[in-house]
């Protein structure tokens, strides 16, 4: 027994940070001192606050350190765990208030949260099932084979008001209904974990933390539609999320919650992973089983849908990780407590993957309909260096940009599209007013351009000559004419491309030219980028009035363009600048503008 | 696993383990005096025997957690047992076999034991 737990994250954020070296040095100390056997020590998945890791939780008091370095152990052994004196100095800070130490619920990162998908993400060891058992584990997928119906099954799932988490937002129970309708001699339920959008990782953090809770839905499901064999498409660039679903699925074999006759009810389901190659296309359903198969990733034209001719032919569901993280709380919890949370229309949770200009960068779970407003300035601690919001970007290359005139929208599906964004799977990037919103556009088309998989024509080449316009506008060589052709030339992308690659692909152009055209404008009218962002409109000059003549800024250029004598003001050649930004950066007088 | 019987005892079996994982406020709490003083005098068995025991009889609503010196060093090891709703009681002088004896007359019968209190020991 023991008389302490000490949760570190192994999460991906936590474990780059160095938490692997954290937990050793944990270990080891631990020995020394002769605390192994009264102090467990155990890896976890995300806790949300990555800006903050390598995080660590002492329980049964609950105290939370982060930014934990491997020369802080001795002391947090020391003091915390052998005498029972917290280290204040190390806490993180926001739950220390004068002399009490607050609980992290009551902290403004996770006050406002709710947690059902990630519920078990920083709570238990993914990598043993038991203590997933422990908080209710395969008891859903129990009470459904013993209790209910197939038909039964997929009622609570369309009560629920359940919509796909990948971005889409197709009602859940109705994706399983249509499955189940249809006879076959074989069925599939796959799950796409092949999370591509850049700045998402949702579901990479679901599968490190709570692994099982994907398996036991993914059986969950077979027993509605009627399969009896499931794959987990995930990317092999997620390592450690590989690892433990891994081990997952080993366990659940061991403990018979896989495999033939499951609790004796004659139900068989089994599970494997496909490792996916890395490319964006392949998060598209079609192209996803196209890959199981064996084949080149690339789409296929729908009808038929997968419910009817999906993997290997048969009828197939695909579901995202997400997605399967809320259904066995769904089925132990009842119907009416998931629709309870969120809008009208969108029930629930949603986890959002916080990146960019944000103070805390991290995993939040929030209910639906929450503002965009207490997500950015309350859950994420506001934009760093006290810069301005300017916007936020949902939905990765396929969303768009949300102004802050929409800050206090709620967050749900059908508002997110009407304001020309997206749910999209989760990522969501915010952007201060030193970001230029055509460099963003571009950014996010450089990607869909790399990714395109060239199947179909408008995607291929309509993506790319996008591209090319976005270039000469940031270059400085753009024409009024060319914002209308951009505007044409996405409209046709989206309306003609096979997939939602293609059909998506130009939303980010669209939504910065509805909300940011004026930006657009300054760079083809007036030359100029208006954040200082894109250098082909970029000059650098030095104000003579200023310059002292220290001759740092001269030393400091790697192309030799600045030139002058000591204590003299000097000149840039603007022929050879490259814009880097050096001299502005070296200047202690601030005597060189960027203009 | 052959049956959700076979589950549900795991479950329960398992959520002993992991009960001090939970953030709700514990109705009984035993701290142990844990400085270097209390240590010296032998405070880790007797935590130890206090963690055992409460484990022993699956009682889940009892946190035990360490505190550093209270200044009464030659009490030591001290032992509070705190229940909700009553004065604190703090044992001195504590053995593992006083622990067992803490655990059975005070947490699980509300009786607490007043010879091994500092009330009884303070002119000793």
């Amino acid at each position: 027994m023991y008389r302490s737990h000490v949760l570190v994250c192994g999460g991906t954020g936590c474990t780059s940070s160095g938490s692997a070296k954290v937990i050793e040095s944990l270990e080891k100390e631990l020995a020394e001192q002769g605390l192994s056997e009264e102090i467990k020590v155990i890896r976890t998945g995300c806790f949300g606050l990555c800006s903050m890791g390598p995080i660590m939780i002492v329980y049964p008091d609950g105290s939370f350190y982060s930014g934990v370095q491997t020369e802080d152990i001795p002391e947090i052994v020391t003091e915390h765990l052998l005498k029972g004196r917290p280290v204040k100095r190390l806490l993180y800070q926001e739950t220390v208030e004068e002399d009490v130490i607050k609980s992290l619920n009551q902290t403004d990162f996770y006050r406002k949260q709710k947690r059902v998908a990630l519920r078990n993400c920083g709570v238990i060891n993914p990598e043993n099932i038991e203590e997933y058992i422990a908080y209710d584990g395969y008891e859903a997928l129990g009470k459904v084979l013993t209790e209910y119906t197939p038909e039964q099954v997929i009622q609570i799932i369309l009560d629920s008001g359940l919509r796909g988490r990948g971005g889409a937002g197709f009602p859940t129970g109705l994706k399983w209904k249509f499955a189940a309708a249809n006879k076959a001699d074989q069925k599939y339920v796959c799950c796409n974990a092949d999370e591509g959008d850049p700045g998402a990782f949702m579901d990479r953090s679901v599968l490190e933390g709570d692994p099982h809770s994907v398996i036991e839905a993914m059986a969950i499901a077979g027993y509605a539609i009627g399969a009896s064999q499931g794959y987990v498409y995930v990317r092999a660039e997620y390592p450690i999320a590989v690892k433990r679903l891994s081990i997952a699925i080993t366990q659940a074999r061991e403990y018979g919650l896989l495999g033939k006759n499951i609790f004796g009810t004659g139900f068989d389901f089994d599970v494997d992973i496909r490792l996916g190659a890395g490319a964006f296309v392949c998060g598209e359903e079609t192209a996803l089983m196209t890959s199981i198969e064996g084949k080149r990733g690339e789409p296929r034209p729908r009808p038929p849908f997968p419910a009817l001719k999906g993997l290997f032919g048969k009828p197939t569901i695909l579901n995202n990780v997400e997605t399967l993280a809320n259904i066995a709380q769904i089925i132990l919890k009842g119907p009416e407590w998931f629709a309870s949370m969120g809008t009208e229309k969108s029930k629930g949770t949603k986890v959002f993957a916080l990146g960019g200009k944000i103070n805390n960068t991290g995993l939040v779970e929030i209910p639906m309909g929450t503002t965009l407003r207490e997500i950015v300035e309350d859950i994420g601690g506001g934009i760093p260096n006290g810069k301005k919001f300017k916007a936020a970007q949902t939905g990765g290359p396929s969303g768009g940009c949300i102004p802050e005139a929409h800050l206090d929208v709620p967050i749900d599906y059908d508002n997110l599209t009407a304001i020309g964004a997206m749910m999209g799977s989760g990522g969501l990037i915010i952007m201060d007013e030193d970001n230029c919103m055509v460099d963003i556009a571009k950014f996010f088309l450089e990607f869909t351009v790399d990714e395109s998989c060239g199947k179909c024509t408008p995607c291929r080449v309509g993506t790319k000559r996008l591209l090319e316009l976005l270039d000469k506008i940031t270059s400085g060589n753009g024409e009024l004419e060319d914002i209308d052709r951009l505007e044409e030339l996405c409209y046709y992308i989206k309306n003609n491309s096979l997939c939602a690659l293609g059909q998506t692909a130009p939303n980010p152009v669209l939504s910065t030219l509805k909300y940011f055209r004026d930006e657009y404008v300054a760079h083809v009218v007036e030359k100029r980028c208006p954040a200082g962002v894109c250098k082909g409109l970029l000059s650098f000059e030095i104000v003579a009035d200023k310059c002292k003549g220290c001759t740092k800024c001269a030393r400091n250029c790697p192309v030799g363009a600045i030139s002058g004598s000591v204590r003299q003001p000097h000149v840039i050649d603007k022929a050879k600048c490259i814009k880097c930004g050096a001299c502005m950066d070296n200047c202690a007088f601030h005597a060189i503008v960027k203009k | 696993m052959k049956s959700l019987e076979e589950l549900r005892a795991l479950k329960d079996k398992m959520q002993g383990k992991i009960g001090i994982r939970h953030d709700s406020d514990t109705e009984v709490k035993v701290v142990v005096g844990m400085a270097t003083c209390g240590i010296a005098a032998g405070a880790r068995p007797v935590l130890a025997a206090f963690t055992d025991e409460l484990a022993k009889r699956g009682l889940n609503h009892v946190a035990v957690t360490q505190t550093g010196c209270i200044g009464i060093c030659q009490y030591e090891p001290v032992v509070e047992v705190y229940v909700q709703g009553q004065e604190k009681v703090t044992y001195v002088k504590m053995t593992p076999q006083k622990a067992l004896r803490v655990v059975n007359d005070h947490i699980v019968n509300g009786n607490v034991v007043t010879e091994y209190t500092i009330g009884a020991n303070m002119n000793k």
